[in-house]
């Protein structure tokens, strides 16, 4: 079957996806959702690389010419499982933020740290320390 | 064709849902077509490890999360956003102009396939294991497996750090204690899981699988046991001390065995010198990295679960 560049197109298309649901979102677990759509296509346009035509997978058995590159397998296999643990990172954060602010809206922790901040320097005014 | 149209809907899907429950369920089965799809394109290992890694691990991960947090996204930050749109619309144009210089899919005489690999696949009876992907992995590229066990065990030491709460609370016991069909139903497949896990992992040679997957699926497991018999007993059987040993002393095995073959007159992690003849050496150095890999990687996989499952909500 002869799929040109289809496969390409639709992991950019998942791609751009995650990247908008990242960059546009302010729910942090929606933006690791996002980011995860990401690593996802980014391991499919690997593994889309390095499919050959009438392969088949990796490992050497008798009766069978052409196989599959194995190269992008290696790379991505590990890739995912760094990815989880990294994921979990991630996650660890979004709790404490979660513990110190209260929410895990990005724009609301925002806005906390900035009315924090004026707090702190009027404080400062009224007593007369130089701010740093 | 098909299953990447899906993933496009479901990606769609999960932009759209409030309730993050859904948004992460749908992630979950996301990762589950996709592993179908690598299945496909020939990719065994990687579609086991997706599978395994994707829709089990990360998803409880995420779920507990949730819990520990909370389960709506504001409908507020919820719109259309033009700017960031623009953006992605724009970068999207740029690859898919890019792709056109590309080989086409599947093409055998693509640059990628030309180089390097045809030694990989005409020589590899040097490593003498059938599976060429597990011989990459533990003896051609061994460095990298090693710096990737070590980015698995730096990222279980910042959970650590992040979320172990010395002050001990009160315990709750989230077992099922009351759902007996459910833990009858449960505990009947988990030595399965486990006996399939330790064959993935040494048959990982000949077939599909290997550490990273052997580690994950021996994982889930552990988690499965946890979900239905609760926090305090599975912490009976797998101690917090003993599981933080095992996460360090994985990397150590893999990192020993390159000092023993250094010890032996070879270069780091250079096989061919364990035994008489290199082909056993390399059969054995690249069992006992496999093995530290899955150690490692089966240890700081349930350590993550506890970690966020002893956590109380604050």
């Amino acid at each position: 079957m002869d799929v040109g560049l289809y496969n390409y197109w639709a992991v950019i298309v998942l791609m751009m996806t995650g990247l908008y649901v990242v960059i546009s979102r302010s729910n942090l677990i929606k933006k690791l959702i996002g980011l995860n759509v990401f690593q996802v296509s980014v391991i499919m346009f690997y593994i889309s690389i390095g499919k050959v035509k009438g392969g088949t997978a990796p490992i050497l058995e008798e009766g069978f010419e052409v196989y599959s590159n194995p190269v992008p397998h290696v790379l991505m296999l590990t890739a995912i499982v760094v990815g989880v643990a990294t994921l979990a990172l991630a996650l660890a954060l979004v709790v404490r933020l979660h513990g110190a602010y209260g929410t895990i809206e990005e724009d609301e922790i925002a806005e906390i740290d900035t009315r924090e901040t004026n707090a702190l320097e009027s404080n400062a005014r009224e007593i007369g320390a130089p701010m740093s | 064709m098909v299953l990447l149209a899906f993933l496009v809907a479901i990606t769609w899907a999960i932009i759209q849902l409030r309730d993050l429950f859904a948004a992460v369920m749908l992630t979950g089965i996301f990762s589950l077509i996709s592993a179908c799809l690598f299945m496909v394109m020939d990719a065994v290992d990687v579609a086991f490890t997706e599978a395994a890694v994707g829709a089990g691990i990360s998803t409880i991960l995420m779920l507990r999360t949730l819990a520990l947090t909370e389960g709506r996204s504001d409908p507020r930050y919820n719109r259309l956003e033009l700017g960031p749109l623009a953006v992605v619309v724009a970068i999207g144009a740029v690859l898919i102009y890019g792709t056109f210089d590309m080989p086409r899919f599947g093409d055998p005489n693509a640059p990628i396939h030309t180089h390097m690999v045809p030694r990989f696949l005409e020589q590899s009876s040097e490593i003498g294991i059938p599976n060429i992907v597990t011989s990459i992995l533990g003896s051609y590229r061994g460095y990298d497996t090693f710096g990737e066990t070590t980015v698995v065990f730096t990222a279980a030491i910042g959970v650590f750090l992040l979320l172990s709460d010395l002050r001990r609370g009160r315990r709750v016991d989230d077992a099922l204690r009351d759902d007996i069909i459910l833990r009858i139903g449960a505990k009947a497949p988990i030595p399965f899981i486990m006996v399939f896990a330790l064959y993935v992992q040494f048959h990982g040679d000949y077939g599909p699988g290997g550490g990273f997957q052997a580690g994950v699926i021996f994982a889930a497991a552990i988690v499965l046991y946890t979900l239905v018999f609760g926090l305090a007993k599975a912490e009976k059987i797998f101690r917090r001390r003993r599981l933080e040993l095992l996460v360090a002393g994985g990397v150590l095995l893999y990192g020993a065995v390159g000092v023993v073959s250094m010890l032996f007159g070879g270069n780091f992690l250079d096989y061919n010198v364990l035994a008489h003849d290199p082909v056993h050496g390399q059969h054995y150095g690249i069992l006992l990295i496999e093995l530290g890999v899955g150690i490692t990687v089966a240890a700081v996989m349930v350590s993550l679960f506890f970690l966020f499952a002893r956590r109380q909500q604050v």
